[in-house]
């Protein structure tokens, strides 16, 4: 008992997150499940069950596919990571990390061998009970030498998978890591039946999340219904979703407004202050961390010389970009990736936020022998949203610094294979990762596959594997925060904006009081957690 | 008859060639786009690996020659393939798409054909009228606006404000034919304002040429009433060239759709080849662009029979 009050004292904490919470209740010898349910009763809502929850979704096309291998676009993440299946963990609307179909789990102290205990009782929609033979083939369909998985880089660490006895999943890393848990609620890494020769069936779309398939009509529409024996009782409240694919924006608005749809992403930025006229309809922009980001080969001319990239990113307006560009719908960049989805950002104290300061980009400008600078960025449309306006609004407050931007226009079609990361100056965009190791890892170390900035420094790549092996909350905070400060003051990308993810729903649909901001429409989880008010 | 038959046969063969270069064209021109089926799926999130084993596994490591004989190869067996991105029978892929897009072709053809040709045989018989008048300025300024923005238009208007329509043309192979036609009107409705004007100021056109022929100024001197003689004696005359944008406008409906089926998230052939191309799954391309080449064959042959059977003389070309 007293350590049940410890523990609800701690709660009383302003500051304290789940997270956190969660630790020191496991310090405390409190399951995690236990712990994240004390948390969650303080956040009661009284949603109501039942209705057909139509929404329409982008990022689909004919070539989706059920394999969540190949999940690429918000589409089929929605579907298969939303609504059929679920994950070893799961990131709660405040951000922390709690278990789905693993119940608990404990890390070596070097961080390197991970103990899952999975969830028992926990049925497919068929009926099949899931074990730890569909958890170990469903990590191996993202490993091996011929996998076509989007997901490999994230399982590369993984030396092995294996059972430990019934109910335990043990995972070994090449390397500690102590954000591993968190890898594990990768849309990716959904569990799906074992095949009995081996291998993983994704085929049928089987799943144990909270809505079992009923049919697939990829690129149109995908329509599911509740399942009965959804081991979470308070989720997924609908009895049937159907989702619809609607790429083109003024279909999807116009279609919401005729109570055709319920609920619709990615808004019109340039007319969501006429939709809000509507009385029937409500908005609510969540900004977590998708930004865009203009990376800079470090290691081609002039972008190789530090102040050439500093001037750069004094010279930009970001405040106007956000305004203008994005009709403020998100939050201004510091040129760090680290977002407000993240743990460890830094404070505006630790890192002040880079003003627009045409003085200091010519100071830096002349630091670097210039005293003009010509450079030509290169940027398509489907960059970002809103990209070639936010160039050309660049390109204009540069001049103010004697810095001339040349504005490639680059076709859509191709961009990513042929521009990116393939031109010394480019526009691109991240979405939400929700660690700070993740994103680190993936675009800034030296040698990751998406360096799309080429940067190699060393005492960055140094700190990033000592606190990815740190368990200690405070030790990494310090770690990361300075790992932040490099990449703000060297790093090779422009990061100006924090774009949110943009929804409308009708006034029909029950929105939970805090929503997820790691991913789009309620972290992706919006089936499972919304509901029908009346 | 004969001669009919015999055309017919040669017409087909020739159509067969169409085709064979039509795909031709088609494939090599995808292969001039940037990167391939593995880039273009795997987008942002491409590594070298995983397109690499991407490539492997659908073949397209095989030089682009190698692949088109392969798929001739089987379309010769009447076996269109399987689609390279989600490994689906293109026939089945392209089966209910193409149902649909036929479904609203001959809905807006229903509509859109005996209303051009009442209308313009209307103007023609009140020539200069102020009938006339209204009918070309309203035909000629709903073609003149890009579809899409006709299809915001009826969407604001009559799904939006009236709420009579809806402005999502959601239909499944499930749904009832009465369901489906009002889930359709709309984007029927836009199509028909499309078409209208051209199959319309064609009929008054042909008919209107014909009036200055003795025949009708003899029928005229006999004191037959104007609509008599446009009905009876010119009109049948005028059908060779009627038929003819008719048919036209009717290829038109089935393969020139794409911004309607967007607007309206229609699941017809068009969006599925565009999305094919930026996807480059080729064997959907082909599949798709086949499918649209003998359509403009079959009607065109259609129209030339027809415009035969109207007018024998076609058939003894000086």
């Amino acid at each position: 008992m007293a350590k049940d009050k410890g523990l609800k004292e701690l709660l009383k904490q302003p500051r304290i997150t789940r997270r956190e919470f969660v630790q020191y209740a496991m310090a405390a010898g409190v399951t995690a499940s236990a712990a994240t349910a004390a948390f969650d009763s303080a956040l009661a809502a009284t949603p109501k069950k039942g209705g057909h929850f139509r929404q329409a979704l982008t990022g689909g096309g004919t070539s989706d596919v059920l394999d969540p291998a190949q999940t690429l676009d918000s589409y089929m993440i929605n579907v298969s990571f939303g609504q059929l299946r679920n994950t070893l963990t799961e990131i709660a609307p405040s951000g922390e990390l709690k278990g789905e179909l693993a119940e608990s789990w404990e890390a070596s102290d070097d961080a390197k061998t991970w103990r899952f205990k999975l969830r028992q009782g926990v049925e497919f929609h068929n009926g099949k009970t899931m074990d730890v033979n569909d958890v170990i083939e469903s990590l191996n369909h993202h490993r091996g030498k011929d996998t076509k998985s989007a997901a490999k880089g994230i399982v590369k660490p993984i030396t092995d998978v294996k059972a430990d006895g019934k109910d335990t999943v043990v995972v070994e890393l090449d390397g500690g890591n102590a954000d591993f848990p968190f890898l594990m609620n990768d849309y990716h890494l959904t569990i799906c039946p074992a095949k009995d020769g081996g291998g993983m069936d994704w085929e049928s779309g089987q799943g144990t999340g909270g809505y079992a398939l009923d049919k697939f009509d990829p690129g149109v529409r995908t329509t599911v219904k509740r399942n009965p024996n959804y081991w979470k009782s308070d989720a997924a409240y609908f009895e049937s979703v159907e989702n619809l694919f609607v790429a083109d924006v003024a279909a999807r608005t116009s279609a919401l407004r005729s109570d055709e749809l319920d609920c619709i992403p990615n808004l019109d930025l340039k007319t969501v202050h006429l939709l809000k006229r509507d009385g029937n309809i409500q908005i609510f922009p969540v900004t977590g961390n998708k930004h865009n980001t203009l990376p800079m080969h470090t290691n081609v001319a002039p972008f190789d010389n530090n102040d050439v990239r500093l001037a750069l990113k004094y010279a930009i307006n970001r405040e106007e970009l956000l305004k203008k560009v994005i009709k403020g719908q998100g939050e201004v960049g510091n040129d760090s990736p680290v977002g407000p989805a993240n743990i460890y950002r830094a404070t505006a104290e630790e890192m002040p936020q880079r003003p627009y300061d045409p003085e200091k980009a010519k100071h830096h400008l002349k630091k670097a022998g210039m005293d003009t600078l010509s450079v030509k960025y290169h940027v398509a449309s489907t960059a970002y949203e809103g990209a070639l306006d936010a160039a050309q609004l660049y390109a204009e407050s540069a001049k103010a610094a004697g810095i001339n931007i040349e504005v490639v226009r680059e076709p859509d079609d191709g961009y990513w294979s042929n521009v990116w990361l393939k031109k010394p100056w480019s526009a691109s965009y991240w979405g939400g990762r929700p660690t700070e190791d993740w994103i680190f890892s993936q675009i800034y170390s030296s040698g990751a596959d998406w360096n799309e900035t080429k940067w190699e420094h060393e005492r960055f790549n140094k700190l990033l594997v000592e606190a990815r092996g740190e368990l200690d909350p405070k030790k990494r905070r310090e770690l990361y925060v300075e790992m932040q400060r490099i990449v703000h003051n060297e790093g090779g990308a422009v990061i100006p904006l924090f774009m949110a993810y943009t929804h409308a729903a009708r006034t029909k649909v029950g929105l939970p009081e805090k929503l997820a901001n790691n991913w789009e429409l309620d972290g992706h989880k919006n089936a499972e957690r919304w509901w029908f008010n009346a | 008859m004969d001669k009919i038959l015999k055309m017919i046969v040669q017409r087909l063969a020739l159509g067969v060639l169409i085709l064979i270069a039509v795909s031709l064209i088609i494939f090599f021109a995808v292969q001039l786009l940037p990167g391939d089926l593995a880039e273009a799926i795997l987008g942002q999130n491409a590594t070298a690996e995983t397109v690499a084993a991407f490539r492997r596994e659908l073949g397209l490591d095989r030089p682009a020659h190698i692949r088109y004989l392969d798929w001739l190869g089987g379309i010769m067996q009447g076996d269109f393939g399987k689609s390279l991105a989600t490994q689906r029978e293109i026939s089945d892929l392209i089966g209910v798409r193409f149902a649909n897009t036929m479904f609203l072709a001959l809905y807006a053809a229903v509509i859109s054909v005996p209303l051009s040709v009442t209308l313009g045989v209307l103007a023609a018989l009140y020539r200069n009228s102020l009938y006339d008048r209204f009918v070309n300025i309203f035909t000629l300024s709903s073609i003149s606006f890009p579809e899409f923005f006709v299809a915001y238009i009826l969407i604001i208007l009559f799904s939006v404000n009236l709420g009579w329509f809806p402005a999502l043309s959601n239909v499944s192979p499930e749904t009832p034919f009465w369901a489906r036609v009002y889930l359709c009107a709309l984007p029927a409705l836009t199509l028909t304002l499309v078409v209208v004007a051209h199959m319309m100021r064609m009929t008054r056109a042909a008919i209107i040429n014909l009036l200055a022929s003795p025949y009708i100024e003899m029928a005229n001197l006999k004191g037959m009433s104007r609509s008599r003689i446009i009905v009876y004696h010119a009109l049948p005359n005028a059908l060779a060239p009627i038929i003819n944008v008719i048919v036209i406008n009717l290829a038109y409906l089935i393969v020139g759709v794409v911004l309607v089926e967007v607007v309206f998230v229609y699941p017809g052939l068009g969006q599925l080849i565009v999305n094919s191309v930026a996807n480059r799954d080729i064997p959907v391309v082909q599949a798709c662009s086949l499918i649209f080449a003998a359509t403009y064959v079959l009607l065109n042959l259609t129209a030339d029979i027809l415009s035969i059977v109207t007018n024998p003389r076609l058939l003894h070309p000086k």
